[in-house]
């Protein structure tokens, strides 16, 4: 028999052993089902793990996919940290791109930098304006702020969808469901003849930001105290309705911007589907980050590669894409399992008793 | 004639929801929050379809998506029972595996024609007018569901046992102190939610839409534990909740037939909508929510020593 046993003080070892231990845990998994399907599991671990990392073109590649997930995942980190379950960011992203969008296909001739400036601004906007309904209706009516950040999510990618085709579809676009192409200064400046856009600069800069506010301000450690010590944080005035309102505003606005981002660089203009789940992935994300928005991203690059070698396995092995969605939910449920490594020690239970 | 198929169409709505909620309903009773729903469901949709195909049987079928069901939901239970995680995140982890993995698993399945469970037909009966079809002519699933509300209300109000999984869900220090298997009872719980919503993503594959497509739960887990809240944990309120869920879900598309001008996308909308209203009325009123909610819902048991 194992037992679980709680530690004295909480291991920092641990703590930092353990996201390592779970990434291990999912490329065995990864190996197994690899192996399963009777391909030779260290090739295919190579093309799924390694391939993305070779080449000049991938390794951009790379950055352009973990610049939204870092975006995302170092608010959910903080908002998770103040257990305040924001789930619904891929909503929040499509109505950040939905909001953005506006300024160039409604002004598409108001060429000037403060265009761009002010398109990124409506994202933000869009973003929060969609997080702040789950807040609202928490802080009001009690409501559960999982279930209906959730439910926003399809409800915004059906507004998308009727943008698309109806209001906002390219007249010149053979009829597919696309908007016009953003143009001059509504599309994201990016490195000369690349993918990479100012997405990744914000990417870095959010998650240093959000790292410091964490670790030197008042309100990082409001929001820590309120999340491990709700009642606790009330007797020190901090207010429950306030964080739920502050994380719900943040992770909204960045995943708004995440999406702008996307639409006004690698897609170049608004479609059906903007992303492939990266409001879902950035969950995953700041788990494995242990919900320190500085460790975003390191876990936005490992959950990218995971996109990319996916790309990779189907190519190259004939293996579904979708084995990606399988990588990233194995990776969170070793996350999780091994996090207990951090409060408890296992101890075999048999014949020896005691200490 | 025109109502008795809007009522055929309720009935075929809310059945899948009916069937998974009941399932939270009793897990959540015992004082786990398992917010796997949706990926439970969707591999019992995937596993039912791809069992029944190849090899022919419904039943074989039906019995594989509850299988997957408790399979998903042991991985949950391990994590949040056994190694004490975080179930809120746990949930999600379940929901996030379980859309992947059903994405692989069926993606040879897709676009095959599945076979729809067949529905009942008494000679006479079924064929009275209006009614008939509406009370003797539905599938098995659609029975099991409205036989189920009146065993899990016998079992939590009028068992010994549903007393302790009770007692479990409210406090689980004083159940532990009187010699109760914490663990166990929410393992059971758990394990009963997965069959549930096994069960319901085989309604979805094999009589809703008999066929197989990515993602086709599309949120009916979630709307599923949003009607265990609206419902406060009450087995009688689930049940009319969920008919109430699928008559409004169904209202646009009446509307639609009426000639007016919806947007599509605003009519699918509506399920979601509606839930979101359902959860601000309900949870707004605080006694209703104080008198039912298991009080130790979503947290971890730790024995004191």
């Amino acid at each position: 028999m194992i037992r679980l046993e709680k530690r004295q003080e909480r291991s920092a070892t641990m703590a930092l052993l353990s996201p390592v231990i779970a990434v291990a845990l999912m490329l065995v998994t990864g190996g197994i089902i690899f192996a399963m399907r009777g391909l030779d599991p260290i090739a295919a671990l190579a093309v799924y793990f390694v391939e993305p990392l070779m080449s000049v073109w991938s390794l951009q590649e790379l950055v352009v996919k973990a610049a939204p997930l870092v975006l995302i995942g170092a608010g959910l980190a903080i908002s998770y940290t103040a257990n305040v379950w924001n789930i619904g960011a891929e909503g929040q992203l499509t109505m950040g791109a939905v909001a953005g969008a506006a300024l160039p296909l409604l002004f598409p001739d108001w060429q000037s930098p403060l265009a761009l400036f002010l398109m990124l601004m409506c994202g933000i906007a869009g973003g929060m304006i969609w997080g702040g309904i789950p807040a609202l209706l928490k802080n009001r009516f009690n409501a559960n702020e999982i279930l209906t950040s959730l439910m926003l999510v399809y409800v915004a990618q059906f507004i998308l969808d009727y943008m698309v085709r109806g209001p906002w579809r390219d007249p010149q676009g053979l009829n597919f469901p696309k908007s016009m192409n953003f143009a001059g200064w509504y599309i994201l400046p990016s490195l000369e003849a690349s993918r990479l856009h100012l997405g990744a600069i914000f990417a870095i800069i959010v998650a240093v930001a959000l790292g410091l506010l964490m670790a030197k301000t008042l309100k990082g450690y409001e929001i820590r105290v309120l999340g491990q010590a709700p009642r606790a944080g009330q007797f020190a005035g901090f207010s429950r309705k306030r964080i739920v309102t502050f994380c719900f505003l943040l992770t909204g606005g960045l995943a708004g911007l995440a999406g702008i981002c996307e639409v006004a660089g690698p897609i170049g203009h608004l479609q059906p589907s903007i992303s492939p789940g990266y409001g879902f992935t950035a969950i995953i994300v700041a788990f494995l980050a242990r919900l320190n928005p500085l460790g975003t991203l390191v876990s936005g690059v490992v959950l990218a590669i995971s996109y990319l070698g996916g790309e990779a396995a189907q190519i190259s092995l004939g293996v579904s894409d979708k084995i990606a969605r399988v990588f990233q939910g194995i990776l969170l449920f070793y996350i999780l399992a091994c996090d207990t490594l951090i409060l408890y020690r296992i101890r075999r239970v048999g014949a020896a008793h005691g200490h | 004639m025109a109502i008795e198929n809007d009522i055929l169409t309720i009935i075929t709505a809310a059945t899948p929801l009916l069937l998974a909620a009941q399932g939270q309903l009793v897990a959540e009773r015992s004082g786990v929050l398992n917010l796997g729903v949706e990926g439970m469901m969707v591999m019992g949709a995937v596993a039912g379809f791809a069992v029944a195909n190849l090899t022919g049987s419904l039943s074989l079928g039906i019995a594989a998506a509850i299988l997957a069901g408790v399979m998903m939901s042991l991985i949950f239970g391990f994590l949040t029972l056994s190694l004490r995680a975080n179930q809120v995140a746990t949930g999600l982890a379940l929901t996030l595996l379980g859309l992947g993995l059903s994405g692989l698993i069926g993606e040879s399945f897709v676009g095959m024609p599945g076979e729809r469970m067949p529905q009942l037909d008494i000679p006479y009966l079924t064929d009275i007018p209006v009614i008939g079809k509406i009370i003797f002519g539905q599938d098995v699933l659609v029975y099991l569901s409205l036989a189920m509300t009146i065993i899990i209300i016998w079992f939590l109000f009028r068992t010994r046992a549903g007393l302790i999984l009770r007692a479990v869900g409210d406090n689980h220090h004083s159940a532990h102190a009187l010699g109760y298997h914490v663990i166990t009872v929410r393992y059971l719980a758990v394990m009963f939610g997965g069959a549930m919503s096994g069960l319901a993503g085989a309604y979805l594959s094999l009589a809703y839409t008999p066929s197989w497509t990515e993602n086709m739960t599309s949120g009916r887990g979630w709307i599923a534990l949003a009607l265990v809240v609206f419902a406060s944990w009450l087995p009688l309120r689930l049940l009319a909740g969920a008919y109430l869920f699928g008559a409004v879900t169904i209202l646009g598309f009446v509307a639609q037939g009426y000639g007016i001008g919806i947007p599509a996308q605003l009519l699918a909308s509506l399920p979601y909508l509606v839930t979101i209203a359902a959860l601000v009325v309900i949870s707004g009123n605080r006694n209703l929510m104080r008198a039912n909610t298991p009080a130790c819902l979503g947290q971890p048991f730790v024995p004191d020593r």
